[in-house]
Formats: structure tokens, sequence, C-alpha cells
């Protein structure tokens, strides 16, 4: 009987690159690399400046071309799509940019509703009633939807490009430096928002960071990127132990310990 | 119209003790514009009858499905009806209770006044802005008075580099255009005026009417409009996007004084490059003009030199280029004030630009037209 070790291989990934390589000029930022995306995890993707994290990301999201490798979403390589195939793909997935990315002459309301204004056929007053219910999940008071993003703070900033992203109520969230910008608190907050949405929408989450404390606080597995490919990836346990300098000194460093007793602390007032 | 058959909707069921709601197929959120059609005819029963929502029959739903059964849900408890949920599932429960605690009125916008009174308050509103608009304008005439002065005293606070890079933008590659739409011009008026007066075997007085009006009015006039629409509205966007940048705080913590550092080359520049503009295109016209009166109007370009010398006096040109600083420093002043103007969206960032090119330009025919008024005078 003949099995395709492709086909096992393949069941269970929403998101499957392979042999990927990105570049400018000369050089590859990447190069062959592998990454996949499970349902309902949140994968944390980590490194040092310039290894390729946000290219990565911009990569799988199309927005940057690929010099080569394959990319399946839900198990379809999105080459062999057609157009309106890969429109359909795209939609079902959500992306929160660094800065937000809002249309800064649209309101926060307004912002929400471009995608479902473009992609879906229904009435004003279902599109008002679910922007509110996304701003609402998100975590912003009502009096924000009528603002300009020009008159929000940066954590409302972020927030309301994550309910733009979530607008049609995406299978995969990527996030691109989520907490960076916000301070400790705030960072924790928005950390908690993501893991709750997860758990009640299904989301998975791949999530580009610096934050040590998203690390520890959200995410199920972590991805670090090393010498254009991925260095290491599992669960924390597994990152903590694996010997690389780099590693050791962003895991073990005074940062890490900081972020390990925040994490500690909290637990406690958890319990 | 082929009978559309309902995937995803709901069916209303009446049973002895009340009545069932079930909604079935895949409520989410590709699906939602047939499940909102399929709720669009929904009659709310005029009894009060308890209701059980049963989601037995639902194959999919997401949190935009939820939405909507909790919608309905409201509905029947609003026409008080008691209502009880049957059979929900897991990821039903969790999404029907995520619903439940992010609903919450919509802050209703306030309603949009009539056009009468928008009519109204936008008139007050631009009266109110133009008083601004000439506040700021005399504020930044004031500093920079004050900068003119201390530049006297202390010339090295003159920055040289900028003032050569503006320089090289608004002026040196702005030579090419300006020379072109002045040749343009110049030989359409010398054809025009050389066709008009040939009834009269006059066709060289053209020269004449060609070099007043294109040396006193027209050249410099033609030179400031183009100035306008290519360096005024470059100042406006570079000065806009610095200001949403707070690259312009950052100029003013850094302890030094952004009317200095980024206005002053600016305007410098200008009042250097527009006469020279001016200049040129000056030239340009008069040479479109003199060849369209040699192969048109049969006047030789030795007669043409020498009655331009003759008939049309020096004090045509310097009256006409005498002007070009003075439009200069409008272009530029209201390019700056348009662009300080800019506030965060991209949207204000557009409108302060146009506001900036359709100021500048009108305000140029104005001083023209002042300049016009005043020789009337002076001449008697």
């Amino acid at each position: 009987m003949a099995i395709n070790p492709r086909a096992i291989k393949t069941t269970g990934y929403l998101l499957e690159a392979e042999g990927l390589s990105v570049g400018f000029g000369a050089t590859n930022i990447i190069e062959n690399l592998d990454i996949q995306l499970k349902r309902s995890e949140i994968l944390g993707v980590v490194g040092p400046s310039g290894t390729g994290k946000s290219v990565l990301m911009r990569a799988l999201i199309g927005l940057l071309p690929r010099r080569a490798g394959t990319i399946r979403y839900f198990g379809r390589d999105i080459d062999k799509l057609s157009l309106s195939a890969r429109r359909k793909v795209e939609r079902r997935w959500g992306v929160l940019f660094q800065h937000g990315a809002l249309f800064s002459s649209l309101t926060v309301r307004e912002n929400v509703q471009v995608p479902m204004r473009e992609h879906m056929k229904i009435s004003q007053s279902l599109m008002d009633e679910l922007a509110e219910l996304t701003i609402s999940m998100v975590g912003l008071a009502p009096n924000a939807s009528a603002k300009l993003p020009s008159e929000l703070s940066g954590g409302m900033i972020k927030r309301a490009a994550l309910a733009r992203a979530l607008a049609l109520n995406p299978d995969i969230l990527f996030l691109d430096e989520p907490t960076s910008g916000l301070d400790p608190v705030g960072a924790a907050e928005f950390d908690e928002l993501i893991t709750s949405l997860k758990e009640t929408l299904g989301l998975s989450v791949f999530m580009v960071t610096h934050d040590l404390g998203s690390l520890y606080r959200a995410c199920t597995r972590i991805a670090v990127l090393g010498g254009k490919k991925v260095m290491v990836e599992g669960e924390l346990d597994e990152i903590l132990a694996f010997d690389d300098p780099w590693v050791q000194s962003y895991f073990h460093g005074h940062r890490a310990q900081t972020a390990q007793i925040q994490q500690a602390e909290q637990n406690k007032v958890h319990v | 119209m082929v009978a559309d058959v309902i995937n995803n909707g709901y069916r209303m069921e009446t049973g002895d003790a009340g009545l069932r709601f079930k909604p079935f197929g895949s409520w989410i959120i590709r699906n939602l514009s047939e499940v909102e059609r399929a709720l669009g005819d929904f009659k709310m029963p005029e009894n009060r009858l308890p209701v059980v929502i049963d989601l037995s029959d639902i194959e999919k739903i997401d949190v935009a499905g939820a939405w909507l059964i909790h919608r309905s849900a409201k509905k029947f408890a609003a026409a008080n009806h008691p209502i009880t949920f049957e059979s929900v599932g897991r990821g039903a429960r969790i999404l029907l209770h995520e619903v439940a605690e992010s609903d919450r009125p919509a802050e209703i916008p306030p309603p949009k006044p009539s056009t009468a009174a928008t009519l109204v308050t936008d008139t007050g509103k631009s009266v109110i802005s133009s008083v601004g608009d000439v506040r700021r304008l005399v504020e930044l005439i004031g500093s920079m008075a004050m900068i003119g002065v201390n530049m006297v005293r202390r010339p090295a606070t003159l920055r040289f580099t900028p003032i050569l890079y503006h320089l090289e933008q608004t002026g040196v590659r702005a030579i090419p255009i300006v020379a072109l739409i002045c040749f343009v011009i110049g030989a359409i008026i010398a054809q025009q005026s050389i066709y008009q007066l040939r009834d009269f075997g006059a066709e060289q007085m053209a020269v004449n009417f060609i070099g007043i009006v294109v040396l006193r009015e027209l050249g410099v006039l033609l030179t400031a409009i183009m100035v306008a629409g290519r360096s005024g509205s470059a100042f406006t966007a570079e000065v806009g996007a610095m200001k949403m940048r707070e690259e312009i705080d950052a100029v003013r913590t850094l302890a030094l004084d952004p009317i200095e550092v980024i206005i002053v080359p600016r305007l410098t520049a200008l009042v250097i490059a527009v006469p020279l503009l001016t200049f040129i295109g000056d030239m340009s016209a008069m040479t479109a003009a003199a060849i369209v009166s040699f192969f048109y109007g049969g006047v030789p370009i030795d007669l043409f030199i020498e009655r331009l010398r003759d008939q049309v006096e020096l004090l045509n040109f310097t009256r006409g280029i005498i002007k070009a600083p003075f439009m200069a420093i409008v272009i530029g002043l209201v390019a700056v004030i348009e662009g300080l103007q800019v506030e965060g969206s991209t949207d204000s960032l557009g409108r302060r630009t146009t506001s900036s090119v359709v100021k500048s330009i009108f305000l140029v025919i104005v001083i023209d037209g002042l300049f016009v008024l005043y020789y009337a005078m002076v001449d008697g």
C-alpha cells in the first residue's frame, strides 16, 4: 500500500512552508527555511535583529516575493490556486502590522468595516453591529469607534488594528511585534487578549516578537530564527535547554529573569 | 429568477409546549449574507409562548453567526417570550457567551445638521479660518523678520547647503518646464496678435504688444504659477509630512528653530530662483515670438530685435521682474503655513497641499493686479 508521506505530514497544519528562500539583491535573508503552524496554537517567532522575522512573515502573507519554496495554507499550495481561490484563502487570515497601519482618514468603525464592505454583501446595520461587537471584543471603549486613528493612543491603535484583522473572522492571525511600543502592563493585557481570543474564536496565531513576556505568557510554541533558518523550535522548556550563545543570553539574561519573576508573580495572583 | 434553495437559514416550528427556533446549516461569516436574507422575513409571533432555541441542526458556527443567534434571542426576549437554549455545543456556548459579554449599545453618532445649517456654519468656519490664516501669516512674517535681522548681524546662521539644495530643486530643475511653457505661450500670443494686426498692415506693431505683455505680465505670472504648482505643493507636502512624523517637534527639542532650519532656506531659495526663472521664461517667450513673427508675420529677425530695443522700454522688463520676489515670498509662505497645519491623517495632507497650490496661485494673480493698480496710479 502506497502511503504518501507528504500527505501524512500535511495533516493538522494550517500553514506549512517548505524550503523558503527570500532575499534582496545578492543576499538571501532566509534560505531553505521550513516552518509550520498548527491549529489552535500561538507560535512565537523570535531571533536576533536582522534574522528576517518580519521578512518571513511578509513572505508568508505574500507581500514579499520568494525565490524558492512552497507555501501551503489549509493543505493547499498557494501557487497552484487560481486568483479567486487565492483571494478566498487570503480572507481566512488577518494581519496586525507593527504600527497598526489603520487607514488614517477613516474612523475606527469604518476601518473595521472596510474588509466587510469589500467582501460581504450584508446590510449596513448588521455591519455596524458586527463592527461594534468586534471593537468591544478587543477591549476598546464604546466611544473609540467614532474616533480617527490620530486620536488614539498606541495601545488603542493596536487594539483597533486587531479588530480590523478580526473583521472577517480569520482562522490565522499574523501579528508583527504586537506588544512593541506598549508599556509592560499594556503588553501583558494584550497578550491575555490574544490568548483569550484564541480560546473563544479558535484562532491560530503566528506572532513575530521581541517581547520575552509574550513568549512566557502567550506562546504555546516557539521558533528561534538564526543562520537564515529556524535554528530551533519547540515548547519553552526545549528552547531553554538549547545550547546556543544567543538563545542562552536571550532567555537567561537579566531581562529574561525579570520576565520570569513577573510571570511567577502573576501566577500567584491568579491562584 | 431561480427559486433560492436556502442552505443556511432557520426553521420555526410550533408545538404544543411552545415555539422552536431552529437555525440550520453553517452560520459563518462566509454565509452571512444568506443568513441575513433568511432572517429578513422573520416575523415575531404574536403570542407569549416560550421559545426553545435549538442549535442541533447547526453544522458550523462562528462569532458572526453567534451574534445573529444572540440577536434573535434578544428579539424574542424583547417580545416577552421566555427563551431556553437546547443542544448548544461547546464551541457555540463559548461563542454565545463571548458575544453576550461584548454586546453593548453602539454609540449613536449625532444626527447630521441640515444642508442650510451646514452652509451657514461652514461659511462661518471658513471666515474664522481665514482670519486665522492672516494671524499665522503675520506671526510667520514677524519671526522671519527677526531671523532676517539676526542673519544680517551674524551671516554665519544662514545655511548655505540647504539653500543651494533647494535652489537646485526649485530653480535649476524647473528651467525646462518654465522655458517650454513660456515658449508655447509666447508663440501663441505672437500668432494671435499678428493675425489681428495684419488687417491694418501693421504686423511689425505686434512686437510692441508682445514685448509689453510678455515682459511685464505674462512671463512672471506663468513662472510664478508654475513654481506654485511645482515647488509650493512640494514644500507643503514636505513640511506636512515632517509635522505628521513629529520631525518638527524633534527639531525644536534639539534647541533649533524650525523656522530657521526648515522655512528660511526654502524661502531664500525661492526668492532667488523665481526672478531667475522669470528671466529665462521672458527670453524663451521672446525667442518664440521672434520665430513666429519671422515665419508667420514675415518680420525679419533683425527688425524684430530693433523694434524690441526701440519701442519696448527697459522699464517694462524691470516692472515685470520686480514682482517675482514678492510672488516667491507669497508662494513660500502659503506653502509653509499650509504644511504646518497638517494633522494626523493622510487626508489632511492631501487637502492642505491642494489648498496651498490654489491659494498661492490666487494670491500671485492678486499681487499682479495690485502692481498694475500701483503703476497706473504712479504713471497718472
